[in-house]
């Protein structure tokens, strides 16, 4: 998944809450499908990376400049251009008051995509290994997964409380699914001729599974992965939103409030931004440390 | 070369029955001998069981009914006697030509600059000498399946089994392949079981062609073909033994297309 295209600055934040969280499953869903594909096939000839890099400048240049014009318009004077916006998101990064938000937001989200990425990961290989385990767990994560979000945020707050707990919990019960389930799916559909290519070498079961079926299943697993954290960051924010004002979740709702709409823009931007440069280091990270085959450099 | 001069076999199958889920009879009473140091070929249409026998006798798939043996024991499994090329390649997409054609060794437990050292010796021999940092995806398929048949010979195993080992590659590929693969097997010394659909290929490569009958496929009958090969490989395909062999398998082969 690559940085952009960035979503548009007028994404319906300010409409109701249960359809967002609505409009954003479905953005999880579609990608994963995009992922999926790309993980195999996608190569980058390097004569094409400047005319890349500069279609993505040119792109983001006009997605600016028309958000820019729509502010200037005025379409509402609840929305304010791109110029205002960005000055708000340097005060805020100036005068602190980003810095203590993200500090607040990334403790859920590192614990509970940590806690998802080790967990499901390794669920989601036994899962696929396993028949008897994929027949217990594979129900809870498929329902994990349809479930929305924002209908089970009263439950996780009688259970949980509003502390930190309740917040980690959303940002598994966001990002854990598509990890396990990825991996599941992965290992199950793990190349039948490259296994039987081992065993035909007298390979023995550990061997299949750590040199074969896992490298193998790793460029799906990572692209689970990828959307996992993409999740998490809809989790996190949705908690912050709907359980207790913190972090972002509360630059934005205290902003709103206040109607100082550039600083909430700065702030909506800011979590856009972070969620996508991320997922983009993840995906070049994956390419470095674990798919030596694309980094020959030969064309 | 007529049977009674025949070579001990390395590997018998004894009344080799296959029976799939569902009924679907592949394979029906196989009593077949493979003469050690020789090129057998199992030919038939598709659909007439030849890779299923072949991945019995790897020891990948087990008979319905029979039992194989190499050297006299019967099989229960893959066995460091026998190693196989596969019709797809089956590289790693994710290691470079040196793990692949290493790996039977990694997975013995041979120790990386030993292992490393008999896959570049295999890997000049099948003339992919440069090649050995390379990835899959950087080569063609014919190169591809040339670090298949390194692999195999990587693991010094008596008999190579052959999967339609030239069936994804182009014609010309194809031939050269052919050549090489016989100009390397009067070095290696090897019992070879390969699988083809080409009669041509069949016939240019065999010592024996053993012809399946369509589903269930039976032993329908064993060819010798009597070719000279120490001339050129122009000279034997226009070689009358050469043509009258394909001829006679071809005119076999179409009574089961009707």
């Amino acid at each position: 998944m690559a940085l952009w295209p960035l979503p548009g600055p007028s994404f319906p934040f300010r409409e109701s809450r249960d359809g967002e969280t609505g409009e954003s499953k479905r953005q999880v869903g579609s990608s994963a499908l995009m992922s999926e594909h790309a993980a195999g096939t996608k190569t980058w000839p390097s004569l094409l990376d400047a005319s890349t890099w500069l279609f993505r400048l040119v792109s983001i240049a006009v997605l600016f400049a028309a958000w820019e014009i729509a502010g200037r318009v005025p379409i509402s004077p609840a929305f304010p251009g791109f110029l205002e916006t960005m000055a708000s998101l340097i005060q805020m990064i100036a005068d602190g008051r980003m810095g203590r938000a993200y500090f607040q937001t990334l403790e859920p989200l590192v614990i509970g995509i940590g806690l998802s990425a080790l967990v499901g990961v390794a669920m989601g290989v036994v899962m696929g290994l396993s028949r008897t385990f994929q027949w217990a767990w594979e129900p809870v994560f498929v329902v994990m997964q349809a479930a929305p979000m924002a209908a089970l945020i009263p439950l996780i707050t009688f259970i949980y409380g509003i502390g930190t707990t309740a917040k980690v919990v959303a940002v598994i019960i966001l990002a854990a699914p598509v990890i396990v389930l990825n991996s599941f799916k992965a290992v199950r559909n793990a190349n039948p001729s490259l296994i039987q290519m081992c065993r035909s070498f007298q390979g023995t079961g550990r061997q299949l599974v750590w040199k074969i079926i896992i490298p193998d299943a790793s460029p799906v697993i990572f692209a689970g992965l990828r959307l996992g954290v993409a999740a998490g960051f809809i989790g996190v924010i949705l908690a912050e939103l709907l359980i207790t004002p913190t972090g972002i979740g509360d630059l934005i709702t205290y902003h709103r409030s206040v109607a100082e709409y550039a600083d909430m823009y700065a702030a909506v931007f800011s979590i856009i931004v972070v969620a996508a440069v991320t997922v983009g280091l993840l995906e070049k990270a994956e390419n470095r440390y674990f798919r030596p085959e694309k980094r020959t450099g030969r064309p | 070369m007529p049977p009674t001069m025949q070579p001990p076999d390395i590997v018998e199958t004894r009344g080799i029955s296959k029976i799939y889920e569902g009924d679907i009879q592949a394979l029906k009473g196989i009593d077949l001998g493979f003469p050690q140091g020789q090129m057998t070929t199992l030919l038939g249409p598709s659909g007439c069981g030849k890779t299923t026998l072949l991945k019995i006798l790897a020891g990948l798939l087990a008979p319905t009914e029979g039992e194989v043996r190499v050297s006299g024991v019967p099989i229960t499994g893959p066995g460091p006697e026998r190693a196989l090329v596969f019709q797809d390649f089956a590289l790693m997409p994710w290691a470079s030509v040196l793990r692949n054609v290493g790996f039977g060794l990694e997975l013995r437990g041979v120790a990386k600059p030993a292992r490393e050292e008999t896959a570049r010796r295999y890997i000049d021999k099948v003339g992919l000498a440069g090649f050995a940092d390379r990835y899959p995806h950087e080569l063609s398929g014919g190169m591809k399946q040339r670090v298949g048949l390194a692999r195999a010979l990587a693991v010094n195993a008596n008999v190579l089994l052959m999967d339609e080992p030239f069936s994804a590659v182009d014609e010309q590929t194809r031939r050269q392949f052919q050549e090489d693969l016989l100009l390397l097997l009067t070095v290696e010394k090897k019992t070879v079981i390969f699988v083809t659909h080409s009669i041509e290929e069949a016939v240019y490569v065999s010592d024996r062609i053993v012809l399946l009958s369509p589903r269930p496929g039976r032993v329908s009958r064993i060819f010798h073909p009597a070719i000279d090969r120490s001339r050129t490989s122009d000279q034997i395909r226009r070689d009358s033994a050469y043509l009258d062999t394909v001829e006679e398998i071809w005119q076999m082969v179409r009574q089961y297309l009707n």
